[in-house]
């Protein structure tokens, strides 16, 4: 809401000298959120007055141009000009839509114009042209830019010499207040007045007392209020008056000062019959429509649409209309949306001589829906939609109705119409000390009831407390929470105390949040860099990554207005997002790079959501909440990491690594023991990743818990990110819910190790894990660890088989192993591998 | 028959002066010796089997017995001072080769490589996990929720009624199909009503997490962000009390002159609201107010949409921006650095913010 600064002097006390600054810092004391200051002056200053033309010939300029050379009297006979010069300045003038005699806006020498344009005395077309006079688009006050303007035009004849500033509106000054959605009485002047009379404690003027509606006429125009659908049980038309004014001029000009407080409010000036209707809604807050009374044909129905009805709205637009659209109807057929948009049937125009005031109270919620079905948000659908006083409807209309019959000449009908039925008066007991107790400041009786009253409450003593009825521009009071709060900021959020409450004792962090902490910090400090990357993504993405089997079609969510249409999907992986930014580093300059995310994914079974929304203020019974719980998708939380180039920078005696295939498995065996799980791996296919590269990750349950690997070269290449690219994925909350809640220590044996290596050649396609397994559950109890140390086949090894080489450690908790013993191990384990896998002892 | 012809080059054991003369040598060339393998030559020249002293003692054997003691006596306190003098001299070359070698091994300390590339945590989880524990150590719990959220919790149950204008100002997310009621919580508000329904009361979380707005990314805005949300319920609070749990956390956090001021405003989901504003006094370009998030009084309709009575009970709650806080806290000046994952912007914190 823009509030020029002239407009709320008229029912505020606004200091003089006051600035859209000051008022501003006032009023956000209150709750009005400051926004922005439009103030003309800051672009347009400087000697800028009246002038009357003198003298205006025709000359042929050289370049064929027809200029006027004009003496303009721009000050009083006798005296100086507001630059300085004298009485007449001679001008030379591009326009011709004048003549001797006009009055005009002449910017003298000194002037400063929109755009920093700063007007100085020069050589033109063989004169010296000592100023200009002024089009309104140089004034910055409309787009004509055919002609200069004329005074006389505006049905203004001012002084010679006076400032046309001032005339014109061009010296007030504008304040934009943010106004939130339970306020709706502030998108008018008369409740920012208000409210700014409380933020200051200064007297307010209420401008809907100026005006007197007539009371007890005979009934005007007809109209019917037929609403077969209501919403929420909720007229949606609980009120309308209508006024009409015959012989209306609609083409007389508009006050400046009226068109320069439009603007400064943010408003074109269109017509004085709409100017009218725009300044009062900006004043009083009820939106009006004017109609061209003789084009409408029978009484005025308002009811709901009905299924198949389309309308042409102002906009030019063709509507298919929803039945609980709420219409505006004659017996020709619709005049319009109700509180949203008018037709192009009915509406005014400059020829319409009758005019019929529409001054209607619309129930909120259905304007809402109006408003956003038809994507048609406008300064009416904006009020009602907040909520409108109930009781201006009338005297907005005799607003109207005076300002068409000043300035347009018209004579009001005697007779009006006002038909609907007045809501139901809000009664609200206040307990007396519930206000102290909410907010923790002891409010004195006479504090409560004084600041409910300036509100416009009536409060009423009841027992223990009040009975307060809010006033009608005020239908979000429907608690004493709401009173509490207008007690609290009218007093001065300022005089509430600081206490700290003290919590019972608490459990500190979950078991889980602890675990994630410790992951995301252990990957930190293994050198990898922590990334938050956003989890909309392609279909394409989701169905690479988001799956194992390339034939495997798996549900996404998706969004119905995402960001991108490209990326309408939430993530079923975070690679996706971890290779975009791994790309976006690539491309800065970072080759080397390591990164990871801790996020969620989002895995959706075939069916998800749940049927209907419950009611607000209530708690749903419990099964409505678990369905709604069950209607969630899944969301585990994983880890990712990609990692590219070398582990480190190249240096000084240095060589970096290459990261490789087996770091990802590295990082997730880190993750597992940071977490305290055991992570098997085995050979692995996800489609995303290289098909010989690739582990996947499991826990001794048998649970897969991720993969880790090579991503696939064409993956890679069709992503134009780096080749070699490694990765990890892993589900978190299935490792989170592996590990242990409590670690069973084990003795420490204190006797001396016995090493063994063995080598063992086995076919080339048995994994080295299984070797592993099979020597450990051979070896027995006293193997303490084994671990492989090498790989090899080529010469000496058979085609087709490779060695593995194993040390194995053997020790006993209460006895130092003879050698014989450990032999005997070692042996057992060499046995069960050449059992189980055809292993042969290398010799 | 005892051997009686000295060898080439050696004295006689009772030829004082010859004895001397070798002891002289001796000295002179253990002293002349510049390293330990010069010293090794001399010790088998003058203290060597074939060394004339060694000879020397070697003939005392047949020495007539009379001359004996004396000669034994003269070659042997010889050979002592020999040795004596070989062992001093190999410590102190032994030091000065033990120096050189400390002097031939230093390196240029400046030209060492990065072996490690530093990792670095995102300053946003490190903010989160910072804010988190000040509330711990206050007492609360940290509360989670999913980021695809039910409409009900996102909204109704925080009493969004479905047609108000607050609800389209929150430029939600919604999930296909609409009739599913699923959208990407717009807040971390609808954790405080699972925290309310889940969890006995008394209540006092905080609730950090992603939110989601349908907002470009720019300079100020992101779709994407982190906010955390504290909420307290319990008999007799007030707003002083949220007045009071807001300074604390802004002392922790800001230093011991932050100051919080409140400023009347309006959430459908608290009554009475007010917009709080930090006086921050390590601000860029001085101490000033600084807005900082939402807070209020629990609203009944919140209350008892999770089913507990706002006769007997009452809460305050309140909910700032993570990316907001990253900003003026650490003047971070746009967005994207805090978006797009450049790892410079992580590794100049590393693990600290």
């Amino acid at each position: 809401m823009r509030v020029p600064l002239s407009w709320l002097r008229e029912y505020a006390r606004v200091p003089e000298g006051a600035s859209a600054e000051d008022v501003m810092a006032d009023l956000v004391r209150v709750g009005l959120e400051e926004e922005d200051v439009h103030r003309p002056s800051d672009e347009l200053h400087g000697p800028i007055v009246v002038g009357q033309v003198l003298s205006a010939e025709a000359e042929e300029a050289s370049n064929g141009k027809t200029i006027m050379w004009c003496q303009v009297q721009v000050a009083p006979e006798g005296t100086t000009a507001a630059d300085g010069g004298d009485a007449v300045h001679g001008i030379v003038c591009g326009a011709d839509n004048f003549s001797a005699g006009d009055k005009v806006v002449v910017t003298l020498p000194g002037a400063v114009l929109p755009g920093d344009f700063k007007i100085a005395a020069r050589k033109t077309y063989g004169h010296i042209s000592e100023g200009m006079i002024a089009s309104v688009r140089e004034l910055g006050i409309g787009d004509d830019h055919d002609g200069i303007l004329v005074l006389g035009t505006l049905g203004l004849d001012p002084d010679v010499g006076s400032d046309a500033l001032k005339l014109l509106g061009l010296d007030d000054e504008a304040a934009e207040l943010n106004v939130t959605p339970d306020r709706g009485y502030c998108f008018s002047i008369r409740g920012v007045a208000r409210e700014y009379s409380h933020a200051t404690g200064t007297g307010f003027t209420d401008p809907a007392d100026a005006v007197s509606a007539p009371s007890g006429v005979p009934d005007g125009f007809g109209v019917r209020l037929e609403d077969n659908a209501p919403i929420h049980g909720r007229e949606g038309c609980d009120r309308f008056v209508t006024r009409t004014v015959r012989g209306v001029d609609a083409a007389a000009p508009t006050p400046p000062w009226m068109a320069a407080r439009l603007r400064l409010a943010g408003m074109r000036s269109i017509s004085l019959v709409v100017d009218v209707t725009n300044y009062v809604m900006l004043e009083l807050g009820q939106p009006l429509h004017a109609y061209d009374q003789d084009q409408l044909s029978g009484a005025i129905t308002v009811r709901r649409a009905v299924p198949g009805e389309g309308l042409k709205t102002l906009d030019d637009k063709e509507r298919q209309l929803d039945p609980e659209d709420l219409l505006i109807t004659d017996d020709a057929g619709i005049l319009g949306i109700a509180g949203v948009m008018g037709g192009e049937r009915g509406e005014s125009s400059v020829s319409t001589s009758n005019v019929l005031i529409e001054a209607a109270h619309f129930e909120e919620v259905g304007i809402a829906r109006s408003a956003r079905r038809h994507r048609l948000p406008s300064e009416a659908s904006k009020r009602f939609e907040r909520g409108v006083d109930w009781q201006v409807a009338p005297i907005a209309a005799e607003r109207a109705v005076e300002l068409l019959a000043r300035f347009g000449g018209g004579t009001a009908d005697e007779a009006a119409t006002d038909v609907g039925q007045a809501p139901q008066p809000v009664s609200i007991f206040l307990p007396a000390d519930y206000a102290s107790g909410r907010i923790g400041v002891d409010f004195t009786d006479e504090q409560i009831t004084s600041t409910l009253a300036m509100l416009g409450a009536e409060v009423q003593p009841a027992g223990e407390g009040w009975n307060v009825t809010p006033p009608s521009w005020r239908p979000d009071l429907v608690e004493k929470a709401d009173l509490s709060e207008e007690i609290a900021r009218l007093v001065g959020y300022d005089k509430i105390p600081s206490r700290l409450p003290v919590a019972p004792p608490g459990r500190g962090l979950t078991r889980a949040q602890q675990q994630r902490r410790r992951v995301v910090q252990a990957l930190a400090d293994a050198g990898l860099a922590e990334v938050l990357s956003y989890p909309f993504v392609s279909a394409e993405a989701n169905g690479l990554f988001g799956t194992a089997e390339a034939d495997e079609e798996l549900p996404a969510v998706r969004l119905a207005n995402p960001i991108s249409s490209e990326e309408p999907f939430l993530r079923r992986s975070l690679l996706p997002g971890l290779l975009e930014v791994l790309k976006r580093n690539v491309s800065r300059g970072f080759r080397n790079t390591a990164l990871y995310e801790s996020g969620l994914v989002f895995l959706p079974d075939g069916r998800y959501g749940s049927a209907g929304i419950p009611p607000l203020g209530e708690r749903p019974p419990q099964q409505v909440i678990d369905s709604m719980l069950d209607g969630i998708p899944d969301q585990p939380r994983r880890l990712a990491t990609v990692m590219t180039g070398t582990d480190s920078p190249e240096g000084a005696g240095h060589s970096p690594r290459p990261w490789d295939w087996a770091d990802p498995l590295d990082t997730a065996d880190l993750v597992a023991s940071v977490l305290g799980v055991t992570v098997l791996r085995r050979q692995g296919q996800h489609q995303a990743f290289h098909p010989g590269r690739t582990a996947e990750l499991y826990l001794p349950s048998g649970a897969v818990a991720g993969y880790a690997g090579e991503l696939h070269p064409k993956v890679l290449a069709a992503l134009d990110a780096p080749a070699r690219t490694v990765a990890l994925e892993l589900d978190l909350d299935v490792l989170f819910a592996a590990a242990a809640d409590v670690i069973v220590a084990k003795p420490i044996s204190t006797f001396p190790i016995a090493t063994q290596d063995v080598a063992l050649v086995v076919d080339a396609g048995i994994p080295a894990s299984d070797v592993l397994t099979v020597l450990r559950e051979g070896a027995g109890d006293l193997l303490e660890d084994a671990a492989l140390f090498d790989v090899y086949s080529g010469r000496g090894i058979e085609e087709g088989r490779k060695s593995l080489a194993f040390a194995l450690r053997f020790r006993a908790p209460d006895r130092t192993l003879t050698a014989e013993e450990a032999s005997t191990a070692r042996s057992a384990a060499v046995n069960l591998a050449a059992e189980r896998l055809g292993a042969v002892q290398r010799a | 028959m005892p051997e009686t012809t000295t060898e080439p080059g050696a004295v006689e054991p009772t030829d004082e002066a010859a004895v001397t003369a070798a002891v002289d040598a001796a000295l002179a060339a253990i002293a002349g010796a510049g390293d330990l393998d010069e010293l090794k030559t001399v010790r088998i020249a003058h203290a060597g089997d074939k060394s004339p002293l060694s000879l020397a003692n070697r003939a005392i054997g047949s020495l007539p017995k009379d001359q004996k003691a004396v000669a034994g006596k003269l070659v042997g306190a010889s050979r002592g001072r020999i040795n004596q003098a070989m062992a001093a001299r190999a410590t102190e070359l032994e030091a000065e080769r033990d120096a050189n070698i400390l002097v031939e091994e230093a390196v240029d300390v400046t030209a060492a490589p990065r072996r490690r590339a530093a990792g670095a945590r995102h300053p946003l989880s490190i903010l989160q996990d910072r804010v988190s524990d000040i509330f711990v150590g206050m007492g609360w719990e940290i509360a989670e929720g999913p980021e695809v959220e039910s409409e009900w919790f996102n909204f109704d149950a925080l009493n969004f009624a479905p047609d108000h204008p607050a609800r389209a100002m929150q430029d939600t997310f919604f999930i296909e199909p609409p009739e599913a009621h699923l959208v990407l919580r717009t807040h971390t508000s609808p954790v405080q009503v699972r925290a309310m329904l889940q969890r006995d009361l008394p209540v006092y979380v905080l609730c950090p997490g992603r939110t989601f707005r349908t907002d470009e990314l720019d300079a100020t805005h992101t779709p994407v962000f982190h906010q955390f949300e504290g909420l307290a319920v319990d008999k007799g609070l007030s707003m002083a009390d949220l007045r009071g749990t807001l300074e604390h956390f802004a002392r922790v956090m800001f230093g011991a002159e932050a100051m919080i001021r409140l400023r009347p405003a309006f959430f459908p989901f608290t009554e009475p609201s007010a917009e709080m504003d930090i006086w921050h006094p390590g601000a860029k370009g001085g101490p000033q107010w600084i807005e900082w998030g939402g807070c209020g009084m629990v609203h009944p309709n919140v209350l008892r949409a999770a089913g507990i009575d706002p006769q007997i009970y009452s809460g305050f709650a309140f909910g700032m921006g993570v990316e907001r806080t990253l900003m003026f806290r650490n003047d971070v000046g746009d967005m994207h650095d805090m978006i797009e994952g450049d790892v410079r912007f992580s590794t100049h914190f590393g693990m600290e913010i």
